[in-house]
C-alpha cells in the first residue's frame, strides 16, 4: 500500500478507535440509566427508588388481577417468575394485550408500601410471532415442558 | 477480469456508467416483483398473530425499513473510509446521494414502530434503547445532509461527510444491541443469524422476500443515483458530450 494511504488509513482507524471507546466508556458510565424499567426482584429487593417516577416491569401473575366494580381501578401483581413479585394499582384503559401471564410496564411511583402506584401502563411483547390456530399445540408443548 | 482491475474499473465513473444501465434496469424489476409479492403475501396471506392479531402485518414494512436504515448507513461508512484513504471519486458521490433515500427509510422505520406501538405496547413513542438510538441515526442522517451543504467546496465537504458517517456508524452496533445491553420495551430481533426465526414459516418467509426486495430498491436506487450523478459530475468530459450526442439525434 501507498505510504501516504496507509497513513491515511491509521488515522482513521486511530479515530474510529478513539471515538468508539469514548462512546464505550459513556455508555458504561450510564448504564444504570439505560435501563427503561426496574426489574422485580429490584423493586422486592429495595433497589428502586421510593416516591419517585420510575418505571418498572414484569409478567402478570394469574389469578392476582383484581377489578374495582363500577370504576377503572385494577390491581395486579407484577412477577419474574423467579420467586420476586410487587403489587401494582393503577386507574384507567389497560393496553389490549394486558392479560395473565402477559410482559408489562409500568410508569409510576413506589410507595413506601410497597405497592406501585401506576400513572401509564404499557404491554411488551417479544419477537415471537405466531398463528392463532396453532396456540393450542405451543401450550401444550409448554404443559408438558412445564412452565416457568 | 481480476478482483483488482474490477476495483480499479469500480472507481471509474465512465466504466461505471457504460456497465450500470443493464444492471438498474435488472435491480429495478426485481424490487418491484419481490416488494409487491412480498407485500400482498405478508398483508393478505400470512396468518395473523396470535395475541396481536392484525397489527403484527406491520412488521412487513418496519422491518424491511429498520434493516434498509441501518444497512444505507454502513454504506455510507464505507464510502466513507474509500474516500479519506483512497479518494476514490465514486466514493465521494456516493457519500453525496444515499443520504436522502437512508433517512427516508429510518424515518418510514420510525414512523411504522410509532403505529404499531400504539395498539401493541399502548403508546407511540417511549425513551428506550432501540428507539432513541434510532432517532439518533435520523439525525445522525440530517447531520450529513447538513454538513455537506454547509460547507461550499466539494471536496472539503465530501471529507467531513466522510469523517462524520465513518464516526456515525458506531451507533449502528449500539442500535442492534440496545434490546441485549439494556432493558427495553422493544422486542427483541426478528432475524438472527445463528438460529432460526421464532415463528413458522408462513411470517417469516414473506417477510424475508420484503428484506430482499428492500435491498434490491436500495442497489436500484444506488446506481439510478449514481448515474445521474455522473452526468452531472463529467459533463465536459468528451464520452459524455459524444453519449449526449448519441441520444439526442437518436
Amino acid at each position: 500500500m501507498h505510504p501516504k494511504r496507509r497513513s491515511r488509513l491509521m488515522t482513521v482507524v486511530f479515530v474510529l478507535t478513539g471515538a468508539a471507546a469514548a462512546v464505550a466508556l459513556m455508555l458504561r458510565a450510564a448504564n444504570e440509566n439505560l435501563n427503561l424499567f426496574y426489574p422485580p426482584d429490584q423493586i422486592a429487593g429495595g433497589e428502586a427508588p421510593v416516591g419517585v417516577g420510575i418505571r418498572a416491569g414484569g409478567m402478570v401473575l394469574e389469578g392476582s388481577i383484581v377489578r374495582g366494580g363500577d370504576s377503572l381501578d385494577v390491581a395486579f401483581v407484577l412477577t419474574d417468575y423467579q420467586g420476586a413479585d410487587f403489587r401494582v394499582a393503577y386507574s384507567g384503559i389497560l393496553p389490549d394485550l394486558f392479560r395473565e401471564g402477559q410482559g408489562i410496564l409500568v410508569r409510576g411511583q413506589l410507595g413506601a408500601d410497597g405497592i406501585f402506584q401506576a400513572e401509564e401502563v404499557l404491554a411488551k411483547h417479544d419477537e415471537k410471532y405466531m398463528p392463532p390456530e396453532l396456540m393450542p399445540l405451543a401450550e401444550h408443548a409448554a404443559g408438558a415442558s412445564g412452565r416457568r | 477480469m481480476t478482483l483488482k482491475e474490477f476495483w480499479h474499473r469500480l472507481g471509474s465513473p465512465k466504466w461505471f456508467y457504460q456497465m450500470s444501465g443493464r444492471w438498474q434496469s435488472i435491480l429495478a424489476a426485481l424490487a418491484v416483483l419481490l416488494i409487491v409479492a412480498g407485500m400482498i403475501w405478508g398483508l393478505a396471506f400470512a396468518p395473523p398473530d396470535y395475541q396481536q392479531g392484525n397489527s403484527f402485518r406491520i412488521i412487513y414494512v418496519h422491518v424491511p425499513a429498520a434493516i434498509l436504515a441501518q444497512s444505507v448507513y454502513l454504506a455510507l461508512g464505507a464510502a466513507g473510509v474509500l474516500l479519506l484513504v483512497w479518494r476514490m471519486k465514486m466514493a465521494q458521490l456516493v457519500l453525496e446521494n444515499l443520504v436522502g433515500f437512508g433517512a427516508w427509510m429510518t424515518a418510514l422505520a420510525l414512523f411504522t414502530g410509532a403505529v404499531w406501538g400504539k395498539p401493541t405496547w399502548g403508546t407511540w413513542w417511549v425513551f428506550d434503547g432501540r428507539t432513541t438510538s434510532t432517532l439518533l441515526l435520523l439525525f445522525l442522517y440530517f447531520g450529513l445532509y447538513a454538513l455537506r451543504r454547509a460547507i461550499p467546496a466539494r471536496e472539503a465537504a465530501g471529507r467531513a461527510c466522510a469523517l462524520l458517517a465513518v464516526v456515525g456508524v458506531i451507533n449502528i452496533p449500539v442500535i442492534k444491541y440496545s434490546v441485549e445491553w439494556w432493558t427495553t420495551l422493544h422486542q427483541g430481533a426478528t432475524f438472527k443469524l445463528t438460529e432460526a426465526p421464532a415463528m413458522p414459516a408462513s411470517m417469516w418467509a414473506p417477510l424475508l422476500v420484503n428484506v430482499l426486495g428492500a435491498y434490491c430498491l436500495f442497489a436500484a436506487n444506488v446506481v439510478a443515483k449514481l448515474r445521474t450523478a455522473i452526468l452531472r459530475q463529467e459533463r465536459g468530459a468528451a464520452w459524455v458530450r459524444e453519449w449526449a450526442l448519441r441520444e439526442s439525434t437518436r
